[in-house]
């Protein structure tokens, strides 16, 4: 367990989670004695695989749809962690798959040509963005994103908004404004998979802010071990619900949990370390 | 402005004068393994620590100094502010990263440095991909009054570098910083394309570009060796900045990138504004990182 320990570490799983998932994973270990005599080793990666599966979430999660239009979803995360990328996959993916009539408008008043960003992303999608008006504050341009999808009948509104970072009060009172403004059905957490340690105090700020109810883990198509998802879904409860995996707008899966622990393990280092054991 | 309450109290927590005993010294590996140091940098560091005060009485105060001291031994080597070159006329930086680090953020703040000190600076929007890049480092350009030179979306980013070096030459330029687009260092494709950057401004001085500045998001884990690896090698990284130091991240990465490759540091990014970057000085960050107080 002290290889497990380390090699969770090194994906940069958080410590304390790291703690917690070791102790469970221990407890399961012990029950599933009377294997031991078979392959201790193989054993020892089954209930460690198994336990990552289990709390990284074994049900596909699916996107809620349902409530009544425009249903609104918001983006909130720190910066740079593809917020508005994000964004963008999504409205696609709602308008081509789901056949959703969406908008999306960008709260981000901060970051230079982000507004801007967002209306290119539009264009290059085909979807709607709210007209961009100079000078809007964040809750007013909520505001008038929900009216105006009201009076032209579209399904879903995404917000985006600025990155913040979780220890900024004076963003963090803002998103909640935005949060109770538009009663968002879905508030996605959009997180960097190469996040390290400070994954747990960013989990726990923002969820603790409004009421997170999914994660979007970006940047899975880099080489990342990708620990950040067991620590955002541990200290969250909230499901992973989508992955980023390219720059691209179509570059957007659901989450595989089995995929995520086997990249979390390092699988190969795993098996071999443990063998030795 | 940068906090580390976390790691302070935690300290705190074990150490109200004990003995250094393997237990305190596993809760002090584990508290630097928290600040992203990562599992081998941590065990060393708390090897040498012991190493001279094993099983000795010790304050928290006293434990919090000689972390700090042992983070910054590793620190100082790697301590080297980012030097204009005057007689470069212009000095090229290329500044390089992953998606989303703070590369076109840094610009504008050392275009804005610079820029006050007098220098002539020149910005090339060498992102052409990313969705309204160009009309980012543009803002930038106004606030800082530095020429933006830019070509079309999609346009061919080492084309652009080769000419907005000509031009700066022909201008007198005193520092011309590239931005490029945020790519993964694991994506070949990718990292070709800046080696063909570098290769194309070689054509003007074999020199160049005189600074690489690899350009690190203090929240990223460990996955931030591997770009410091793979950057360096493919672009022969001169210096790192790390950003976002502002949050409580700690970005101890650093500590395990100096040790492993021993890459120069220039700055550190402490927040969103054109003023927040700051020379970076080991021992600051050393007792940012162990939550010790300066005296
Ligand atoms: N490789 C990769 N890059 C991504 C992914 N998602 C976003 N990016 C890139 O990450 C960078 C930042 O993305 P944005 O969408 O602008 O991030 P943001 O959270 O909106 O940033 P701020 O608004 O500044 O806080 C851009 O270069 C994107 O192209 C992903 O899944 N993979
Ligand atoms: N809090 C904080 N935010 C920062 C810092 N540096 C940059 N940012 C923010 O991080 C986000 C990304 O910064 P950019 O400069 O656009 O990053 P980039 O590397 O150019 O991104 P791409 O071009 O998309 O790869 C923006 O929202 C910046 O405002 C910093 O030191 N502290
Ligand atoms: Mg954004
Ligand atoms: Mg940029």
């Amino acid at each position: 367990m002290r290889e497990v320990r380390v090699a969770l570490l090194e994906a940069d799983v958080a410590l304390p989670v790291v703690k917690s998932f070791i102790k469970k994973a221990k407890a399961k270990a012990v029950g599933t004695e009377v294997l031991k005599s078979i392959n201790p080793g193989q054993m020892v990666i089954k209930v460690v695989h198994d336990q990552l599966v289990e709390t990284l979430g074994s049900e596909s999660q699916e996107l809620n749809l349902i409530a009544v239009p425009p249903v609104v979803y918001m983006m909130v995360g720190l910066q740079g962690s593809g917020k508005t990328t994000s964004t963008a996959k999504i409205a696609k993916y709602l308008t081509e798959k789901q056949n959703k009539k969406v908008m999306m408008a960008s709260l981000d008043v901060r970051r230079p040509a982000a507004q801007e960003q967002l209306r290119v992303l539009g264009e290059q999608t085909g979807i709607t963005t709210l007209p961009i008006v100079e000078g809007q504050q964040p809750v007013e341009i909520a505001k008038r994103a929900l009216q105006s999808a009201r009076l032209q009948g579209f399904d879903v509104v995404m917000l985006d908004t600025a990155g913040r970072l979780h220890v900024d009060e004076q963003l963090m009172v803002e998103m909640q404004a935005v949060h109770s403004e538009s009663a968002p059905t879905e508030t996605l957490l959009v997180v960097d998979s190469l996040t390290g340690q400070d994954a747990v105090n960013v989990a726990q700020q923002f969820k603790e802010r409004v009421d997170v109810t999914g994660i979007v883990m970006t940047r899975i198509d880099g080489d990342g071990r990708g620990g950040a998802a067991l620590s955002m879904r541990e200290i969250t409860g909230c499901p992973i619900k989508l992955l980023g995996t390219g720059e691209k707008l179509d570059e957007l899966e659901v989450f595989h949990p089995d995929r995520i622990a086997n990249r979390i393990l390092g699988m190969g280092d795993v098996v071999s370390l443990v063998e030795k054991a | 402005k940068r906090s580390s309450n976390a790691l302070s109290t935690g300290i705190t927590d074990i150490f109200t004068k004990r003995k250094l005993d393997d237990d305190v010294l596993e809760e002090l590996e584990e508290l630097l393994i928290t600040s992203d140091i990562g599992v081998s940098t941590s065990a060393k560091i708390t090897a040498n620590i012991a190493r001279t005060r094993y099983n000795k009485e010790i304050a928290p105060d006293e434990i919090k100094e000689a972390l700090a001291e042992e983070v910054a031994a590793i620190l100082e080597p790697v301590t080297r502010p980012f030097v204009l070159d005057e007689s470069r006329k212009p000095h090229v930086v290329l500044v390089v990263g992953v998606n989303g680090s703070g590369k076109t953020t840094t610009i504008g703040k050392l275009a804005k440095q610079y820029a006050d000190a007098g220098k002539k600076v020149m910005l090339a929007a060498g992102d052409t991909f990313r969705a309204a890049a160009i009309e980012q480092l543009s803002i930038w350009g106004e606030r800082t009054g530095a020429p933006v030179m830019t070509t079309k979306v999609g346009g061919d980013a080492a084309g652009l570098a080769f000419s907005a070096y000509e031009q700066a030459k022909a201008n007198g330029t005193d520092l011309l910083l590239i931005d490029t687009a945020g790519r993964l260092q694991n994506k070949g494709h990718l990292m070709a394309e800046l080696e063909k950057i570098i290769r194309v401004l070689k054509k003007l001085d074999a020199d160049a570009p005189h600074s690489s500045i690899l350009v690190l998001d203090a929240t990223t884990g460990q996955n931030a060796i591997n770009q410091a690896e793979i950057f360096g090698k493919v672009c022969d990284v001169t210096g790192l900045v790390m950003t976002k130091l502002d949050g409580t991240a700690r970005g101890g990465v650093l500590v395990a990138i100096a040790d492993k490759f021993g890459l120069p540091v220039h700055a550190i990014g402490v927040g969103e504004g054109i003023d927040d970057l700051q020379p970076f000085a080991a021992m600051d960050f050393a007792r940012a990182l162990s939550g010790s107080e300066q005296p």
